[in-house]
C-alpha cells in the first residue's frame, strides 16, 4: 500500500519505464537518474557499532547495510538476486551451495574482496551473531579459487539464501578484522572497512553516521548518491518536525500513527508501508502458560475471541495498522489463511470462559498485563484496551507498566508475568525469527524473545523442524501452515497486529527503498531529482 | 587561604568518592542488566551470547568485586569501557562534556542578564503595568513544562517560520571553516538556549525584583538619594548590585540543577549533550557511563560552587572578611 501522490507516481514511473522499454532504446531510461546529492535520514535508533555480523537489530542493520555487501540482495519479492555473488546454485541434495563472486570487486580500502574474505566473514557471524540458528546447520566451507565459495551443509537449509541478504551476513574485510581481538569489542567495529555502496567517515553516538560513495563500488555506476547522512532524532516528534522543515528527507521505521498521517496529509511527502516484509514485526499479546489459569487453553482462547482487532487498528492505529493473525506477517511467503482467527466474539468467548469454570457464576479471574514501556500507540494503548475488553467478559486485568525496558525484559525472561504485550520480528524466515517463540527446546528463563510462554506441543516442534530442512518450497508453505494451524488453535500468544512501520520520503526521492529489507538493505539505487 | 583550599579539596575528594560508592550501589536496585538491554538491542540472542556479554565486562563477578575493581581503575583516572557503546567513557563523556556546558552557559547568561534586568525594570515602579508584565511572564516561564515550550518554539520558530534549524548541534550536511561552523552551532543553539534559559529567567526575574525592593528601602540608598546621586545611579550602582547577591547565590546552587533541566532540553532538540547520554546509560544499564556523568557532574558543580563563592565575595567584599 503506498499512499496519495506515491500511488500515481510510482505507476506512472513503472509505466514510463515500459513504454520506454518499448520503444526507445534502454540509454534513454538509465538518462533519467540523476547522480549525486545527500540524502539525509531521520533515525532514532542509536547503533551501538557498526559491525552488523556480531550486532544485530535495526540501529546496526540500516548503516551496516550500506557499509558491507552481502552475497545476495532482494527486491519486493522473496527472490534471492545477484550481489556480491553473480550466480549461486545448490547441488541436487540441497546440501552444497556454491555461489560466484564477481571479479574485481574490492573493500573500501582497495583490497580485492575473495573468496577467503566471504568464508571468514560467514564463520565469524556463525560464531558471534545473537542468531545463531541462522548459519547453524554450515558443516565447513571452501574456496576452491578467489571467486568461488563453496558452503557445506549438515542438512538443507533453505532459509541459507535469505541469511546471506539484508543486513544479517555482511563481509568483512579478513586483512583489516583478523587481528587477533574479540570482533565483538574490536574498536575497528566503530568505523570499519566495509564492502558496500557506501563508506563510513563519521560515527558520533547519539548524533548522525555519515557515509560517502564508495567510488570503487563493484556495481558499474552505483550508488548514485553522494552521501547518506543518518542523522539521530531522540523522538519521533523532533524527528517529523525535521522531515517538515526539509531537513531530513526520508525517515523510515516510523510506527507513530497520528505523526504519519500527519506527514501523510502535508502534500510534499509520499508515505509507504512497503519495506518491512522481511523484519516482518508482529505486536502481540502473550500469554504465560504457566500460569493456573492461562495453562487452560479455553481461557487464552476466549481472551483472544474477546479483544476486537478492528478497534485496535482504527481507533488506536488510526486505521494505519494491520490485523495479524498468525506467528508471520501477511507479506511472508509462508502467510496462511488457514488458521484460526480469533475474530471478535464475546458470546464465544463468554462460552470457553463458563467451560473453564471462570465468568459469570464462576470464579474470579484476576490476571496481569505487562508491555514494553516507550512505546504508546503499540504497547501501553492496546495493554489498556485489553484491560478494557477483559472487563467486558469479567476478567479483571490489572496493568503493570515498567520504568524502561530492562525492567520489563527482566520481568518477561525471568517469566514473572500472566500476560504481556510484545513486539517480535519474524526477520525473513521463520527458522531465524519465528520458531524460537514457540519451540519446546526454547524455553530458557533469562533470555528475552525466547519461548518465554513456556508452551510446548510437540507435534509443533515437529513440523517447524521438518519445515526448517524442507527445501521445497511448496511442501515447505504446507509444513508452515499446518504448524500455524497448530500454534493459534493452541493460542500460547493471541496476534494482535503488524507494527505499522512507514517509511516517508520526500517526493525528490526517487526509488526508495522499497524491497522486502527496506532501509536495511543497500540504498545504491536511490537518487535525488533536483 | 591555603588550608581552606586543602580543605575544600578534600571535602570535594570525599564527596565524589561517597557519589561513586552509592550510585553503584544504588544503579544495581534497578531491574535488569546490561546484557538484557544489548540482547534487546539485537533483536533477542541465546543464552551464550548474554553469558558472553556478563563475562565481557566483569558482570559475573560479585558485586564488591565489581565496586573494588571499578574504584581501583578509577583512582588511577580510568573510567572504564562504555558498555553500550563500546568506546573509552572519558571519551564518550569529554565528546558531550562541551554541548552540554555550552548550552548551560548560554542558557545561564541569558537568564542572568535578561532576568535581572527584567526584575531591575519591575522594582522601579512596583505597582506599574511593566511590573506586573515581568511577573506574568515569570509566572508563564516558570510554570510552563521545558519541554512543552521547546516543542512550541519549535514549532513556530523552526517549522512555521524556518527561522532556525529544529535539532542537533551542527548541519553535517553543510561543510565550512571555523567560522562558519562556530556561527552554525550559535545558530543552533539559539531556540535549545532560550527554552532552557526562559526557566530561569522566571526565577531570575522575580527573585531581583524582590531583592531590589528590599534594598531600595535601605538606609543607605535614602542616604545616596539624599546626597543628590542620580536616580539612574542610585538603582544601577547603588541597589541593583546589592540585589544581585541572593540571585548568584541561587544561581550557583542551582547549577546541579540546571544540568539535569537540561536533560529535557537535550531531548526535545536533539542537542548531543551529557543529559540526553546520561538518559540513555541508565536505560542501557550502561554502569560505567552513568557513574563517568555522575562523577563529572559532581566535578561541574563542585567547581560551580567554588566559583559562586569567588563571585560573591566579588560582589560583596565584606563576605571575604567575614570568615
Amino acid at each position: 500500500m503506498t499512499f496519495r501522490t506515491g500511488l500515481t507516481r510510482r505507476t506512472l514511473l513503472a509505466g514510463a519505464a515500459a513504454l520506454a522499454a518499448l520503444s526507445a532504446p534502454l540509454s534513454l531510461a538509465a538518462q533519467e537518474v540523476q547522480t549525486g546529492g545527500t540524502l539525509v535520514l531521520a533515525s532514532l535508533q542509536k547503533p551501538r557499532h557498526l559491525n552488523a555480523a556480531v550486532q544485530s537489530g535495526i540501529a546496526t542493520a540500516v548503516p551496516a547495510a550500506q557499509i558491507f555487501a552481502t552475497l545476495l540482495r532482494y527486491g519486493e519479492t522473496f527472490e534471492p538476486e545477484p550481489y556480491l555473488a553473480e550466480s549461486w546454485e545448490y547441488s541436487d541434495d540441497a546440501k552444497t551451495l556454491t555461489l560466484k563472486l564477481r571479479s574485481g570487486a574490492t573493500f573500501h580500502d582497495g583490497e580485492p574482496i575473495t573468496s577467503e574474505d566471504v568464508i571468514w566473514s560467514l564463520g565469524v557471524t556463525k560464531e558471534n551473531h545473537p542468531f545463531s540458528t541462522m548459519l547453524e546447520p554450515i558443516e565447513s566451507m571452501e574456496a576452491p579459487d578467489p571467486q568461488t565459495v563453496v558452503i557445506n551443509l549438515r542438512e538443507p537449509h533453505p532459509a541459507l539464501l535469505l541469511a546471506l541478504s539484508g543486513p544479517l551476513t555482511p563481509i568483512l574485510p579478513k586483512h583489516v578484522f583478523d587481528d587477533g581481538q574479540d570482533i565483538t569489542s574490536n574498536p575497528k567495529n566503530n568505523l570499519p572497512v566495509g564492502s558496500g555502496p557506501f563508506k563510513v567517515t563519521q560515527f558520533e553516538p547519539g548524533q548522525h553516521i555519515i557515509l560517502e560513495r564508495h567510488d570503487g563500488f563493484f556495481l558499474e555506476g552505483r550508488p548514485y548518491l553522494d552521501r547518506i547522512v543518518i542523522r539521530q532524532y531522540q523522538d519521533a516528534n523532533s524527528g517529523v518536525l525535521a522531515m517538515e522543515s526539509g531537513e531530513a528527507q526520508m525517515f523510515p521505521l516510523l510506527d507513530a500513527t497520528r505523526l504519519i498521517r500527519r506527514l501523510e496529509g502535508a502534500g510534499t511527502m509520499v508515505v509507504t508501508d512497503q519495506g518491512y516484509a522481511g523484519i516482518g514485526p508482529i505486536n502481540w499479546l502473550a500469554f504465560n502458560t504457566k500460569n493456573p489459569a492461562l495453562s487452560d487453553v479455553r481461557v487464552r482462547q476466549a481472551i483472544a475471541y474477546a479483544i476486537d482487532r478492528d478497534f485496535v487498528a482504527n481507533a488506536l492505529h488510526a486505521g494505519l495498522s494491520k490485523p495479524a493473525i498468525e506467528p508471520v506477517v501477511q507479506n511472508s511467503p509462508f502467510f496462511t489463511e488457514n488458521v484460526e482467527r480469533y475474530d471478535f466474539d464475546l458470546d464465544k468467548a463468554n462460552a470457553l470462559l463458563a467451560e473453564a469454570g471462570f465468568g459469570e457464576g464462576g470464579q474470579p479471574l484476576t490476571l496481569r498485563i505487562d508491555f514494553i514501556p516507550d512505546n504508546e500507540e503499540q504497547q501501553r494503548a492496546v495493554a489498556e484496551y485489553v484491560k478494557a475488553a477483559l472487563a467486558k467478559v469479567g476478567i479483571e486485568v490489572s496493568v503493570r507498566s515498567s520504568p524502561d525496558f530492562p525492567t520489563w525484559a527482566q520481568r518477561i525472561a525471568s517469566h514473572d508475568f500472566d500476560m504481556t504485550m510484545d513486539q517480535v520480528f519474524n526477520w525473513g524466515d521463520p527458522v531465524i525469527g519465528v520458531n524460537r517463540t514457540y519451540l519446546c527446546s526454547n524455553i530458557r528463563p533469562g533470555v528475552i524473545w525466547s519461548n518465554t510462554q513456556s508452551y510446548c506441543n510437540e507435534e509443533v516442534d515437529r513440523l517447524l523442524n521438518e519445515a526448517g530442512v524442507e527445501p521445497d518450497l511448496a511442501r515447505r508453505q504446507e509444513l508452515y501452515a499446518a504448524a500455524f494451524g497448530q500454534i493459534t488453535q493452541d493460542a500460547p500468544i493471541h496476534f494482535i497486529n503488524e507494527v505499522p512501520y512507514h517509511t516517508v520520503y520526500l517526493q525528490a526521492v526517487q526509488n526508495p527503498p522499497v524491497s522486502i529489507w527496506g532501509t536495511m538493505g543497500p540504498l545504491d539505487e536511490v537518487w535525488l531529482q533536483q | 587561604m591555603f588550608n581552606r583550599v586543602l580543605r575544600q579539596l578534600l571535602y570535594a575528594a570525599a564527596l565524589i568518592l561517597a557519589v561513586l560508592v552509592l550510585n553503584f550501589l544504588l544503579i544495581q536496585l534497578a531491574p535488569g542488566d546490561p546484557a538484557q538491554v544489548i540482547a534487546g538491542e539485537m533483536g533477542g540472542a541465546n543464552e551464550e551470547v548474554m553469558a558472553a556479554i556478563r563475562q565481557q565486562y566483569g558482570l559475573d563477578k560479585p558485586l564488591l568485586t565489581q565496586l573494588g575493581l571499578y574504584l581501583g581503575r578509577a583512582l588511577q583516572g580510568d573510567l572504564g569501557m562504555s558498555y553500550f557503546y563500546n568506546r573509552p567513557v572519558t571519551e564518550l563523556i569529554l565528546s558531550r562534556l562541551g554541548p552540554t556546558l555550552l548550552l548551560v552557559a548560554a542558557a545561564l547568561g541569558f537568564a542572568m542578564i535578561v532576568g535581572t534586568r527584567l526584575g531591575l525594570l519591575a522594582a522601579r515602579n512596583p505597582r506599574g503595568l511593566s511590573s506586573a508584565a515581568v511577573t506574568v511572564l515569570a509566572l508563564v516561564g516558570y510554570s510552563a513544562p521545558v519541554f512543552w515550550t521547546g516543542l512550541m518554539l519549535v514549532i513556530l520558530f523552526a517549522a512555521k517560520i524556518p527561522l532556525f534549524p529544529v535539532a542537533g548541534m551542527i548541519d553535517v550536511v553543510k561543510q565550512g571553516g571555523p567560522l562558519m561552523r562556530a556561527l552554525d552551532i550559535a545558530h543552533h543553539l539559539v531556540l535549545p538556549a532560550l527554552t532552557l534559559g526562559l526557566v530561569y529567567l522566571a526565577q531570575y526575574s522575580r527573585l531581583t525584583r524582590a531583592s531590589m525592593l528590599e534594598v531600595l528601602g535601605a538606609d543607605y540608598i535614602r542616604t545616596a538619594r539624599a546626597k543628590g546621586v542620580s536616580e539612574r545611579r542610585v538603582l544601577n550602582h547603588h541597589a541593583f548590585r546589592n540585589a544581585l547577591l541572593p540571585v548568584v547565590t541561587v544561581a550557583g546552587m542551582q547549577f546541579g540543577a540546571i544540568i539535569s533541566g537540561a536533560v529535557l532540553v537535550e531531548t526535545v532538540f536533539s542537542w548531543p549533550g551529557l543529559g540526553t547520554l546520561a538518559f540513555q546509560s541508565i536505560l542501557a544499564r550502561d554502569y560505567p557511563t552513568v557513574l563517568g556523568i555522575l562523577f563529572f557532574s559532581t566535578l561541574i558543580v563542585i567547581i560551580a560552587n567554588l566559583l559562586t563563592d569567588f563571585v560573591s565575595r566579588l560582589l560583596d567584599p565584606r563576605l571575604a572578611g567575614g570568615r
